[in-house]
């Protein structure tokens, strides 16, 4: 009843959505637009919204025009999978920690965690680079991943906590009347009741380390067989004569793997987010 | 008794600490390191052929340039410019896909792709969007007579910097939107139904029941954005590298202009160091602000 909406009022709510998404998904549909145009209609001046010869042409051009393609996909993938499973292995038992013990320095300790969140790699890069240097990490894989995995860790340890110290503190208390010990109570009690948080957390450290690839790899790595796509494609953009064509197409088919594995997890991470907001 | 508790403790936070130990030793080699760099790089002369002490010539060099005092102002109305625009834009979105409409799963799920996808890639289609000639807001504006000819948005100073602030906004806004969203679906159903059992319309129940308590959520996200968005360099760069005549320039754009396109990196340090200095100031007079808030309305 409460929910109710007059006639007026569904259709005001459906225009105000339909403006909302349309700010947020206009530079897709202009980026799927200009892929379906052939190159030298597309820069047609005045500017036409429809012309008879769309096709799917630069679909099927942009392997041979970015040949590296399929690996610059692979190597996003790759890197931010890397980057998530390294900082949840991390995160877990320091969030534990701050979650259930009691310990000297811990609130100052958390602090630091916290300031890490006020930088970001852009400020730090040249010692960066040199530490990266140093370890002999330069125009690896790992020159994304360690930066990338130092970042997130603060904001999982974040995002984590919060989760834990909801989980009902009794459960634990009954296993180690049982004589079961932290390590096991962790792996055996805690552990499985936190998973929904812990895909929370872990999505949304996938999201980060996917979404900001670009300023470690356009610093870090001069190999272009590890470039993830957003370096990868950004190269071409400096080029005289950039086929842009070609250049949407492979932007769009390029984040369409992680979109769909996405679109499988996004319902987990909306209940998980509603989960992590319910306080008390 | 109370040597037993003391006993039981020491374990404890043995076992703490090793579990915490791995994170802060990581943290300790790529960031903590790495900062004691900067702020020693901070007082050199240093390029690609060596560093010199200087003192702290490279902090008395900013603090006279009257370029620099500009880029901090520029940077701070970039953020509170940005992070207003997302959090009010969060918000709306949130309560439209908070509405009990038909849809609604699948409005949530359109929400996501600029947050997931990487933020360079949306850039090329804002890039795109931009262009005077083939974009088509241009193309849309002057189709409509808004606009006499080709618009190039980023070529201008103030075009530029406003273009760069709604791309900023559309990276920002879905995540403020999905966790605002989140934080709405926690509130009580019951405190709802009291209300409108009451009588209250749907405009006092929003402001009334919905902003308070959703307000914790509404804090966090806006200085964590603050933060964020200070910092914000992928999407300044790739639109406009910092240009038109420095129009987009905020100091982070300032600093890897300085470090890494300059091999200034004495110079870039220092700057480095002001951006950390002024993001604790500001988080410090946030926090403060807040608790003073907080206690007024008797919030915990």
């Amino acid at each position: 009843m409460m929910d109710r909406y007059t006639i007026p009022q569904k259709i005001g709510l459906y225009i105000a959505v339909a403006i909302f998404l349309t700010f947020i998904l206009l530079p897709f549909f202009e980026m799927f637009m200009a892929s379906l145009r052939p190159l030298e209609h597309l820069f047609r001046s005045p500017y036409q919204f429809w012309s008879e010869d769309f096709s799917f042409q630069a679909y099927s051009d942009m392997w041979e025009t970015v040949p590296l393609l399929g690996r610059y996909i692979f190597n996003s993938i790759y890197i931010a999978s890397m980057v998530t499973a390294i900082t949840m292995a991390f995160v877990v038992p320091a969030a534990y920690a701050f979650a259930r013990m009691d310990f000297p320095f811990k609130s100052a300790t958390l602090g630091i965690f916290l300031a890490v969140n006020m930088f970001t790699g852009a400020v730090l890069l040249i010692p960066l680079y040199r530490v990266l240097r140093t370890l002999g990490l330069l125009n690896t894989y790992w020159a994304m991943i360690v930066p990338g995995v130092a970042f997130l860790i603060p904001t999982g340890i974040w995002l984590l906590r919060s989760y834990l110290e909801k989980i009902p503190r009794e459960l634990e208390e009954a296993a180690y009347v049982d004589g079961a010990s932290r390590l096991y109570t962790l792996r055996r009690v805690v552990l499985p009741l936190a998973v929904p948080g812990l895909i929370v957390v872990g999505v949304a450290v996938f999201i980060g380390a996917y979404a900001q690839q670009f300023l470690f790899a356009i610093t870090f790595n001069q190999t272009r067989e590890l470039q993830p796509l957003p370096a990868g494609l950004y190269e071409f953009i400096g080029y005289q004569s950039v086929t842009w064509n070609e250049m949407m197409a492979a932007a769009l088919v390029g984040v369409l793997p992680v979109m769909v594995i996405f679109l499988f997890l996004q319902k987990y991470l909306v209940a998980g987010l509603t989960a992590g907001a319910v306080k008390e | 008794m109370a040597e037993r508790t003391k006993r039981r403790k020491l374990p404890e936070a043995w076992f703490a600490w090793m579990l915490v130990a791995p994170a802060i030793i990581f943290i300790a080699v790529i960031v903590a390191w790495p900062l004691a760099e900067t702020i020693r790089l901070s007082f050199m002369e240093a390029d690609l052929g060596g560093e010199e002490f200087v003192g702290a010539a490279n902090y008395a060099d900013l603090l006279d340039s009257r370029k620099f005092h500009e880029t901090v102002v520029r940077t701070f109305y970039w953020m509170f410019l940005s992070v207003g625009l997302k959090l009010i834009l969060g918000l709306i979105g949130a309560t439209l896909l908070n509405a009990a409409i038909p849809g609604r799963a699948l409005f949530r799920v359109l929400v996501m792709p600029p947050w997931v996808i990487p933020i360079a890639i949306g850039c090329i289609g804002w890039l795109w969007l931009y262009n005077g000639y083939f974009g088509l807001l241009s193309g849309l504006g002057q189709r409509l007579g808004i606009l006499d000819g080709p618009f190039e948005f980023l070529a201008y100073k103030q075009s530029a910097f406003y273009s760069a602030i709604v791309t900023d906004v559309w990276v920002g806004t879905p995540m403020v939107t999905l966790f605002l969203l989140a934080a709405m679906q926690g509130v009580s159903r019951d405190l709802y139904e009291a209300a409108w059992v009451d009588g209250a319309g749907r405009w006092y129940r929003f402001r009334r029941i919905t902003i308070p308590q959703i307000m914790p959520v509404l804090v966090s996200m806006a200085l964590l954005s603050a933060i964020w968005t200070f910092n914000s360099f992928e999407i300044i760069w790739i639109l406009t590298e910092g240009g038109p005549r420095g129009a987009t320039t905020t100091l982070i754009v300032d600093t890897y202009k300085t470090a890494i396109s300059n091999y200034k990196f004495g110079e870039g340090a220092a700057r480095a160091v002001i951006i950390v200095i002024l993001l604790a100031l500001f988080s410090l007079i946030y926090l403060f602000f807040l608790n003073k808030v907080n206690r007024k309305y008797g919030v915990k």
